[in-house]
């Protein structure tokens, strides 16, 4: 048992990814440190705005373990992520925040959304959809999506007590809130949220590093490299795919409900054709093929995007647009990874 | 009974009919090459074989099991194993990691790394580890990809065009190679073009034909007959 958890965790410095030696760990640390002190030295709304970037960089993960590492790109991030958003607020509007019963709506959610993801999964990949077809499919998934939850403003469009309220989208559901003996602990966009958001991250950090240098992960990059010939070493890559896309989606849709439990509200915009392409954005200009890269990329553009955003307006999506395609053309395999190699070149050389 | 065998295997497309009625049996323990001019429906029998393709009509058995509609996964989880025309490795890993993703299939950690040695140095490659595989020279890829086939631990091993663009030297090497892995009981059925290879390595040759077996035989019986050379080599039989 102690033999086999010391094996699993020392695929954390697997050769599927980047950062293997103590130049690595130590920043790493050091980094790590500096998020946990963040909100001793920063605002409550400065907190909250760092664990919102943080909510978004689950989609990313999921993102980049099926496109990145197992070469399936797909634009229906944002749809898992709707879902999840949507299924916490109807459970928690329903049943309340009372025993336990958010953390509940959250795994329930998560669990939801794979489940769909599986359902979409085995008829893309059983089908043999892959490519730029899986791409236009997913993508219509979202937009499909987004469109009826759009159309939903009536008062019929209701499950249970949850009205769904069309274009505006669904509010009021209640933060997540944690039973506790003397009090319910309510986490609301600050301090509490933060801290529950940024250890959620650093789980599926590891969890991914680890997964991606077992056994599964090692048959995904051979099915991103060649889908033939991992076929013709004997894999299921249909089975392989179909994983990697579940548990994309999944946490896809671990994003959709923080981010809801962040702001107590969802709307169908979520979902839009804009916001299925942001989540490839960000992974692409961090290096897609590294979890590392993937995520510092994502945070970095995040606060690239809020800033632009906040002083820019309207320009801000032009000027991210104009950054993808600088990224595609001087780092194609991104922006963050392609630092990382010349700082290895660098270290090699001397 | 035959390790591989097709019963009146028939191919089409559309009117194009582009294996005609095949009776191929591979024997166990045998190198079998798979010979025939350009357009004789060499690489569609062999898609057909790797699962590819599905078949108009018409049976492949192996072992005696019917595997005619079994996915290529699980003709290669039976034990049949391939090696493509053009180079089918992991090119953007490493040589290590080329070789361990095949072996992981069938080997844990401690005896897949002294595998992954075994054959690194069986193909030449002991120096090349770290490599990335899309690096190395046109025939060290040919050899890692024979290598991953192998890693299967295959009854049959399907290689189509093994020595494409390789050197005469090469070619040579490569046809050792597989005499070698042939007499650790591992059966081949080769499609090669280059006849000093088949020369080098077969012990039956079948010649296809628009489709059809147009003869069978040993090297030199196939050398000897006038019909074949009039189709494949379009001149006279030699001695």
């Amino acid at each position: 048992m102690t033999r086999r958890l010391v094996q699993c965790f020392s695929r954390i410095n697997g050769p599927q990814t980047l950062g293997r030696g103590l130049g690595f760990w130590i920043p790493f640390a050091f980094v790590l440190l500096l998020a946990f002190a963040f909100p001793m030295f920063s605002d409550d709304y400065t907190t909250g705005n760092v664990a919102y970037f943080f909510t978004w960089l689950f989609m990313a993960a999921g993102l980049c373990l099926m496109w990145g590492y197992g070469g399936t790109l797909s634009f229906g991030q944002t749809a898992f992520f709707g879902i999840g958003g949507y299924t916490y607020g109807v459970l928690t509007i329903n049943f309340g925040a009372d025993n336990g019963m958010t953390l509940y709506a959250l795994a329930a959610s998560i669990i939801f959304g794979a489940i769909m993801a599986g359902l979409l999964g085995y008829f893309l990949f059983y089908g043999r959809i892959n490519g730029v077809f899986l791409g236009i499919v997913t993508l219509a998934v979202s937009i499909l999506l987004e469109r009826f939850m759009a159309q939903t403003a009536g008062p019929q469009w209701h499950i249970g007590e949850a009205r769904l309220n069309g274009f505006n989208g669904m509010n009021g559901m209640p933060a997540l809130t944690i039973p506790w003996p003397g009090g319910d602990i309510v986490l609301l966009a600050g301090l509490g949220f933060y801290y529950v958001v940024l250890c959620l991250l650093l789980f599926v950090y590891f969890g991914i590093r680890i997964l991606v240098n077992s056994r599964f992960g090692n048959v995904l990059v051979a099915i991103r490299e060649n889908p033939l010939r991992a076929e013709m070493l004997g894999y299921d890559v249909r089975k392989f795919q179909l994983g990697a896309f579940v548990i994309g989606s999944a946490l896809a849709s671990l994003s959709g409900v923080l981010y809801t439990c962040w702001g107590q509200y969802i709307t169908p915009s979520s979902m839009s054709l804009t916001s299925a392409a942001l989540p490839i954005v960000w992974v692409a200009i961090g290096g897609r093929s590294d979890i590392t890269a993937s995520l510092v990329g994502a945070l970095l553009t995040l606060i690239v995007f809020q800033t632009l955003t906040v002083n820019g307006a309207q320009y801000a999506l032009i000027i991210m647009g104009v950054l993808l395609l600088v990224n595609v053309l001087t780092a194609p395999e991104g922006l963050v990874l392609q630092l990382f190699r010349v700082r290895l070149k660098i270290r090699r050389r001397n | 009974m035959s390790l591989l065998q097709t019963v009146k295997l028939n191919k089409s497309f559309g009117g194009l009919h582009v294996t005609d009625d095949v009776n191929l049996t591979i024997e166990t323990g045998e190198i079998h090459c798979l010979i025939g001019p350009n357009g004789a429906g060499k690489s569609t029998l062999f898609r057909l074989l790797l699962g590819e393709y599905a078949p108009s009509s018409g049976n492949i058995l192996y072992q005696g099991e019917e595997i005619t509609r079994l996915k290529p996964f699980q003709r290669v989880q039976r034990g049949i194993s391939v090696k493509f025309q053009v180079p089918g490795i992991f090119k953007g890993l490493t040589v290590r990691q080329n070789l361990e993703i095949a072996l992981q299939s069938r080997l844990k950690s401690k005896e897949l790394q002294e595998e992954a040695q075994r054959l690194r140095a069986f193909l030449q490659l002991d120096g090349s580890a770290e490599e990335r595989a899309g690096n190395l020279s046109h025939g060290q890829q040919q050899w890692l990809e024979i290598g991953m086939a192998m890693s299967l631990k295959p009854r049959l091993l399907l290689l189509d065009e093994p020595t494409a663009g390789m050197s005469p030297e090469e070619t040579h090497m490569t046809g050792e190679m597989i005499m070698e892995l042939n007499k650790s009981g591992i059966s081949v059925l080769a499609v090669e073009h280059d006849m000093d290879f088949v020369r080098q390595v077969a012990h039956r040759v079948t010649v296809l034909h628009f489709g059809k077996i147009f003869a069978q035989g040993t090297i030199d019986e196939i050398m000897a007959s006038e019909e074949v050379a009039q189709i494949y080599l379009g001149e006279p039989a030699y001695a």
